[in-house]
């Protein structure tokens, strides 16, 4: 199993944000993770790159058959996981070039590998900028600095596609894309698709998944994953809204 | 709880009065010294130099004698402490090294692909064949020794010499005025550009504890351009005061670029007072990158005193241990339409102190200026300090003028997105400071010169940055890498 969470708990200053939740993908799946708002799905993302502040008192989280929640979020991304940032950080003076360029050779040298040679390096980032439909301005500027919303979640896929993942966490990647948008992410998204990695699709809306196609559909309530299904359960979840679920567990 | 309050003050007065008594003992003896050393050394001193030096020198002797070496007591000195080296006798008495070496052979300057004339001084003598103290060139460019230049072209001198600094400003620079030994002096005729960068290296390699007082002298002439790179370089261990003042005459149009790059070691204390006069239409780019130093205090004085003319002032710094940095810019404008911007930005470790003060006067006929601020620093450690301040004056109103300050940290989003991308701490830290710093150097439009000084900061960010035996600009192989770092592990 590529991730495998088990009876997870997680608090934030104390305050119990994740309650015992339970999440397996096999490689070549993709689980969408939806939900109402605060209820704990970007705790969830947080969990799993380890991000500082999100303390797990109980359970864990196996990747690749090992617990990775002693390991730094450096590490994490060295072993092949990978966040789309709901919202991703603008670092005025560092380049994007610079930053891919740093990232994807701290990534080899983590394999053993050697550096991209530059000529290598440029032709990776010309490909993979057009999977994307980047402007090559953007990877000129500071990272993520004067970005439209919409570019600076293209920059995210676009980085997946250069550091090529094995389980990618894409937290509200949707948001506050228009459809063309849209359409692109998924593509970049699509093109990552294999056999061998896996995706965890955190969104609110039943509109991206028509983009991306789900094999399976969790809905986190409470921090707790409440219900899963197939893809259709997106579309239920449309329909009705999150309230039916919310009296059924309310209650 | 009334009496105990009492107490309390009644013992910090008591104490405060020690420290006044000690301040002031401390004070004197490096004032006597310095006192001392006029009396017996006048003539010596005065050996080879004109009227117009001994004149200045008898004045400034006059003002040390009537007044205390600077201290926390003055306003303007509140952050920076010298006391501890008022308690010291340094050596005054230094000689001239024997060009017995090329400069190349002393240290090695490495910064690459950096077309520059490399001028050198050596424990505060220029440093060069006796026959190439001053260099004249064919287009009239003079370069050299400024006791040379005195002897020399005595009128120009004269025209020129103390035109710009203030004996009066303090007792150091006063100390400076009567005991200077020599200094770098460069003159460029009207309508005269120098191709290639001026560098002077001033080095010390004595293993006594020294007090240097050097004095230079840089004038453009009309319509002339002037990239001038100052070096102040340890290449050993040993404590030392260095006490410089250097005077700028920028005239009509003329456009000087000043890169000052500060690498001294930990025990090394270097006052620094930069004096420039601009007139009309001028243009001065200043950057003073300080790499490390034990205690160093900038003081920049700005003279703008024709129309439309341009400072734009800027700094980095990087300090740890604990080290001391003070930027001290005085900014006056005198004359309609002039603009100035001065941008300073550090990076304080461990237990590091800093100061910068901005100082902007508008006078009052000086309408339509524009006068612009800002002071930038990180803190890595809870432990470093930095006091920063501003100070504008303002008399005439048509002005545009802005200051700011921030103090802070790495930005900790930033780097959790970076190591989410499988970037380590120490490099996520890295390329953060080193871009906070970029703002600055991208100011530097000599690209060899700006590539060369981004590289040596990266390597002062890894701790690579090394004081050796040999080299003061030691760009290549660290000798010493753990020498002087900035401890990133610890934050």
């Amino acid at each position: 199993m590529l991730l495998n969470i088990k009876d997870l708990h997680v608090s934030i200053n104390g305050k119990e944000i994740l309650k015992g939740l339970n999440l397996g993908v096999n490689e070549g799946e993709i689980h969408a993770i939806m939900g109402p708002n605060g209820t704990g799905k970007s705790t969830l993302a947080a969990a799993i790159t380890g991000r500082e502040g999100y303390e797990i008192t109980q359970g864990t989280i196996e990747y690749k058959g090992k617990n990775i929640t002693e390991l730094e979020p450096d590490e994490r991304a060295n072993l092949g996981i990978f966040l789309s940032f709901q919202y991703p950080v603008e670092i005025p003076g560092v380049s994007m070039t610079n930053f891919i360029r740093t990232a994807v050779n701290s990534q080899r040298e983590f394999r053993g590998e050697e550096p991209l040679t530059a000529s290598a390096f440029l032709k990776k980032l010309e490909e993979k900028k057009q999977l994307v439909e980047i402007h090559s301005k953007l990877t000129k500027r500071s990272v993520n600095e004067g970005f439209s919303g919409g570019e600076k979640k293209k920059n995210e896929i676009f980085q997946m596609a250069m550091l090529e993942p094995n389980l990618a966490i894409l937290d509200e990647t949707d948001s506050g894309l228009d459809i063309d948008a849209l359409k692109v992410v998924a593509k970049g998204v699509n093109a990552l698709r294999s056999s061998d990695n896996g995706f965890v699709v955190i969104t609110h809306y039943q509109r991206l998944l028509d983009y991306i196609v789900p094999d399976f559909v969790h809905v986190i309530y409470d921090g707790r994953i409440v219900k899963s299904g197939g893809k259709g359960l997106a579309h239920e979840l449309e329909e009705k809204g999150y309230d039916w679920i919310k009296e059924q567990f309310d209650n | 709880m009334n009496s105990k309050k009492k107490a309390t003050t009644g013992l910090k007065n008591n104490s405060t009065i020690n420290i006044f008594e000690m301040l002031n003992k401390n004070d004197n003896i490096l004032k006597d010294h310095l006192l001392n050393y006029y009396d017996q050394s006048k003539d010596l001193l005065n050996k080879d130099m004109s009227d117009a030096v001994r004149k200045l020198r008898e004045d400034a002797y006059t003002y040390l004698k009537n007044n205390n070496l600077p201290s926390k007591r003055d306003e303007k000195w509140r952050s920076t402490n010298l006391e501890h080296l008022y308690a010291q006798t340094p050596s005054l008495d230094y000689k001239p090294s024997v060009y017995d070496k090329s400069q190349e052979e002393i240290f090695v300057c490495e910064v690459h692909g950096f077309e520059a004339q490399r001028y050198s001084m050596l424990n505060g003598w220029y440093y060069g064949p006796e026959s190439e103290k001053l260099k004249i060139f064919d287009n009239g460019l003079i370069v050299g020794s400024i006791i040379e230049a005195q002897k020399q072209y005595p009128e120009l001198f004269n025209k020129y010499f103390n035109s710009v600094a203030k004996t009066s400003t303090h007792g150091l620079t006063a100390t400076n005025a009567a005991l200077f030994k020599d200094g770098f002096f460069v003159y460029v005729p009207d309508n005269v550009v120098v191709e290639d960068t001026i560098q002077l290296i001033k080095m010390i390699n004595k293993e006594e504890n020294m007090f240097i007082n050097s004095r230079n002298l840089i004038i453009l002439g009309e319509n002339s351009e002037l990239s001038f790179l100052h070096c102040d370089d340890s290449i050993n261990h040993s404590p030392n005061l260095l006490n410089t003042v250097t005077e700028f005459i920028i005239s009509e149009n003329a456009h000087l670029r000043l890169n000052k790059l500060q690498n001294l070691n930990d025990s090394t204390s270097l006052i620094n007072s930069t004096f420039i006069k601009q007139h009309k239409n001028s243009t001065s780019k200043v950057n003073v990158i300080t790499y490390n130093g034990g205690l160093i205090r900038n003081e920049i004085y700005v003279d703008l005193i024709g129309e439309a003319a341009d400072a734009d002032l800027n700094g980095i710094y990087l300090m740890d241990k604990n080290q001391h940095i003070d930027n001290q810019v005085f900014v006056n404008h005198a004359v309609p339409n002039c603009t100035s911007s001065e941008l300073f930005k550090g990076v304080l470790d461990d237990k590091a102190t800093g100061v910068f003060n901005g100082y902007i006067f508008v006078e009052r006929d000086a309408q339509n200026t524009a006068a612009f601020q800002q002071n930038n620093n990180i803190l890595m450690s809870s432990d470093a300090k930095i006091d920063t301040q501003p100070f504008l004056e303002i008399y005439a109103d048509d002005v545009k003028c802005s200051h700011g300050a921030t103090v802070g940290q790495l930005d900790t989003e930033a780097l959790f997105y970076m190591k989410q991308r499988g970037i380590s701490n120490d490099d996520a830290r890295l390329l953060l400071m080193f871009a906070f710093t970029a703002e600055v150097t991208s100011k530097i439009n000599i690209e060899a010169l700006r590539l060369s000084i981004e590289d040596m900061i990266k390597k002062r960010l890894r701790g690579e940055l090394s004081i050796c035996e040999k080299c003061v600009l030691h760009c290549s192989v660290p000798e010493y890498p753990m020498e002087f770092d900035i401890d990133m592990s610890k934050v």
